[in-house]
């Protein structure tokens, strides 16, 4: 049946429900078949596009560390070459942070945040569009070179004077830092649509204390992203014009440093930690309450907690340099500061067990992912507090303790939240549920498989095997443990196997979900699964914190929007009130364009500097081509 | 989930402006971002210096004179800009317009002085350290003068169209205009770092 014509300026008052969700989809729904797939401008197709290419990344980072792990099997193993390793752990490192674990948090963000704070779509939705296609190149990039066999290897990290020019000739740690600069902008863009949806695009009456936490961990994160990836991107250009145009940054012969690489790196490098962390811990604050069936304990501290989190977070980064003898009272400093930040950690872990104590707990996959996160980051963060002193951390730096260490936080505080929260939210994905029964396999492999690989790695630290050697005598005494660890990697991947295998055969076959399988409390809950393009046909009203248990009767709705554009509601910062009906962009392949544009231009700037000149020109055209207004009603004001 | 309708917003304005839009919104976002860059790059500045036995690094300090003018026109610039920021607040298209073309010459003006003053700084990238960030310093600032004046031309040529005429359109000459502000304010620091650390 086709919609009734949609006059000028028509607004939603009057129709009848069908009909108005008719005339909405008209507006809103971005048109089937290819060229709707390049120019759409919707957050949920562009979010879900992010999470399975991330998920993607994640899969291939994960076949290049059983790789790894099959070489370090036994002693003096000849599976790979000392070459094609150092290629492995460092495109393993760098895609791991780079191409799965910020960009999957930054697009669980995109596809969530508008849908839990009651709007249509993203703030500036084609610069959504745009980060997608830089970061996919950004990744083509990365696994291409990989493929070509010049795939960087100077570790994720890419300390100079290694990745310089002297000791690093050819182009592949110019790979790597122009993959930087895809994936930060990228981050970047994602950072601002969020700061902007979030202060001004929440429901009528979603005042800051009623904000979901994980939106309120999307945002804090926002802003260190843009605090601290500039200085990776300020790194990684030094870095490229160290190698082209013979600047001396990080030469110490012509007044260059090479630890001012180290303090770059981590001034972002440490805060990217807390990117994706901040994040997971608001999903599992979101996601708690409705396992624990109540409230969230402790609403305030747990806001508190994340923004105390992310300011410490600036103040940690020289913890990753204790070894190379900076000023005793400097490293002191830093000590307390990486020890500081185990506080307001420590409190989110509190009021959590409290919601959990006082609350019902329904323990399906979603919470066993939850209780498998706090076990598992507790254990990372003790480890952490360890090498937060610097005795200690000068004893084990470099070794397989930091190894462990760091995939105890990242894995057990990142992943397994993300895990938990794809079971989760993925009915509101697809429409449909996960399988409970492999979902519990999915937790009890990915949990039992990970420690039995990752809490050896402890030992072997202690015992002085340094991270990054492609292999070791057998008169060591490793090998057993190596054996190990390699054989319980494989348990861990078959967790990861049979969730990828949960996820496509759910796709179609899983049981319909209806929009609230979990009689969850958010407003996401309060659409159908999943929404339409236009998310909601008419914009929540909020009165709570749990807007869906307070207002069990009927949600209180927005009307009086225009159905001929696409219109959203602008509201006050602090306290949400309407402000204005602001219009949001169609669909375009401007920013498809601006990114391939900006692509060409970085990728042949690893070859020449010319190229960010005659490079500019069509990034500037596509540019004009985005912004110029095409008189449509969404220009109307 | 069933649902009451409990506000009606058809009142409202079709376009927010100032603090109700999105886009100042997002501008402020950005000046953040790239003030953070800005920030960090007169870290590394100090942190050579400070590493430095000398400084500047086998050079004579760069000479005054195109920075000197750059600044003045910069700073004598704002008294336009907030001029064109009024006017198009007022909705005034006549007066937008011709404020607009006074930006655009405003624009290309540091940029020409901007070649001269590469040349005062008696350091060449590839000199040393100190050559390297004075050219990192000064490149990142130009590249804000180039793609802001990039901008104001384009957003010219859209007030002369028959898009001119639109609220939308008078909110980003506004918020073009909050830009250019934070172009020379950002620029300031860097000249105190380039003219004047060299001459402590």
């Amino acid at each position: 049946m086709s919609a009734p014509a949609i006059l000028p300026g028509e607004l939603d008052r009057g129709a009848e429900r069908a009909i108005l969700h008719r005339q909405l989809e008209r507006t809103w729904a971005t048109p089937a078949g290819f060229w709707g797939a390049l120019t759409t401008v919707d957050h949920k197709t562009i979010g879900l596009r992010y999470i399975v290419t991330a998920f993607g990344f994640l899969a291939l980072g994960g076949v290049l560390a059983l790789a790894m792990r099959w070489q370090l099997a036994r002693p003096e193993s000849r599976v790979l070459s000392a070459d094609l390793y150092n290629q492995a752990f460092t495109v393993h490192g760098a895609n791991m942070m780079f191409l799965f674990a910020v960009p999957v948090m930054e697009a669980m963000a995109v596809y969530l945040v508008p849908l839990m704070i009651g709007t249509r779509n993203i703030a500036f939705p084609r610069l959504n569009a745009f980060s997608y296609w830089i970061y996919l190149f950004g990744g083509i990039l990365l696994w291409a070179a990989f493929a070509l066999q010049i795939g960087p290897d100077v570790g994720w990290f890419a300390y100079v004077p290694l990745s310089g020019p002297q000791y690093s000739s050819g182009k592949r740690a110019d790979i790597w830092a122009q993959m930087i600069t895809f994936t930060e902008i990228a981050a970047l863009a994602i950072a601002v649509e969020i700061v902007v949806t979030v202060f001004k695009q929440r429901a009528p009456g979603m005042s800051l204390d009623r904000i979901p936490l994980f939106v309120w961990g999307a945002l804090v994160t926002s802003f260190l992203v843009m605090l601290a990836m500039p200085a990776i991107m300020i790194a990684s250009t030094s870095l490229i014009l160290d190698r082209l145009v013979g600047t001396h940054f990080f030469n110490p012969t012509e007044g260059g440093d090479v630890l001012l690489w180290q303090h770059l790196f981590w001034f972002f490098g440490h805060p990217e930690v807390y990117i994706i962390f901040l994040p997971a811990t608001g999903m599992v604050s979101s996601m708690l309450p409705t396992f624990a069936r109540r409230p969230v304990f402790g609403y305030l501290p747990l806001v508190l907690s994340i923004v105390a989190i992310g300011i410490l977070s600036f103040g940690l980064w020289v913890h990753h340099m204790f070894t190379t003898g900076l000023p005793r009272l400097g490293e002191s400093f830093f000590t307390a500061s990486s020890m500081a930040i185990a506080v307001p950690a420590g409190v989110q872990i509190f009021c959590w067990l409290a919601t959990l104590w006082d609350g019902r707990p329904v323990w399906r996959t979603p919470l066993l992912f939850i209780a498998a996160f706090i076990v598992t980051f507790v254990l990372g963060g003790l480890t952490g507090v360890m090498v937060a002193s610097v005795p200690l951390d000068l004893q084990v730096h470099d070794t397989y303790f930091v190894v462990a260490h760091f995939h105890y936080v990242l894995i057990g505080g990142a992943v397994f939240p993300l895990l938990g929260a794809i079971y989760y939210w993925y009915p509101k994905m697809t429409g449909r549920m996960l399988s409970e029964r492999l979902g519990r396999w999915v937790v009890g492999l990915i949990f039992v498989g990970f420690h039995l690989t990752f809490f050896p790695m402890h030992f072997l630290g202690l015992q002085g095997m340094p991270r990054r050697v492609y292999t070791y005598q057998p008169e060591m005494g490793w090998g057993a443990a190596n054996l190990f660890v390699s054989l319980s990697s494989i348990l861990l991947a078959a967790g990861f196997a049979l969730f990828f295998l949960d996820v496509i055969r759910s796709a179609r076959r899983g049981p319909v979900a209806g929009d609230n399988p979990w009689d969850a409390s958010t407003l996401e809950w309060a659409t159908t699964s999943p929404p339409p393009p236009y998310n909601f046909a008419r914009i929540p009203v909020v009165t709570s914190a749990n807007p869906l248990w307070s207002e069990r009767e009927a949600l209180p709705v927005v009307t009086g929007l225009r159905v001929d554009r696409r219109e959203i509601v602008i509201s006050s910062v602090s306290d949400a009130t309407p402000q204005a009906r602001e219009s949001s962009p169609r669909d375009s392949i401007w920013p498809l364009v601006t990114a391939v544009a900006a692509s060409v231009m970085l990728i042949a700037s690893i070859f020449t500097p010319w190229a960010v000149v005659w490079g500019a020109i069509p990034v500037a055209a596509a540019l004009i081509g985005w912004f110029w207004p095409k008189g449509l009603p969404e220009d109307e004001a | 989930m069933r649902e009451r309708v409990a506000i009606d917003l058809a009142h409202l304005p079709l376009h927010g402006r100032s603090t109700a839009s999105p886009t100042w919104w997002g501008t402020l976002a950005f000046m953040l971002l790239e003030g953070s860059g800005f920030a960090l790059a007169i870290a590394v500045y100090l942190y050579l210096l400070s590493n430095a036995p000398e400084w500047p690094i086998g050079a004579p300090a760069p000479d005054l004179g195109p920075g000197i003018a750059l600044t003045a026109l910069l700073l004598a610039s704002l008294v336009p800009n907030h001029l064109v920021a009024r006017w198009a607040a007022k909705d005034d298209i006549r007066r937008t317009r011709i404020g607009l073309l006074v930006m655009c010459a405003l624009g290309v003006a540091p940029c020409i002085l901007r070649i001269f003053e590469f040349r005062a700084l008696n350091v060449s990238w590839d000199d040393n350290a100190y050559g390297s960030i004075l050219w990192l310093l000064l490149g990142l600032h130009t590249t804000h003068l180039l793609t802001d004046l990039g901008d104001t031309i384009v957003l010219t040529a859209l007030m002369f169209t028959r898009h001119g005429r639109n609220r939308r359109r008078f909110g980003d000459v506004e918020d073009n205009a909050v830009y250019w502000d934070f172009v020379v304010l950002a620029w300031l620091p860097i000249f105190a770092c380039i003219y004047g650390v060299p001459r402590l």
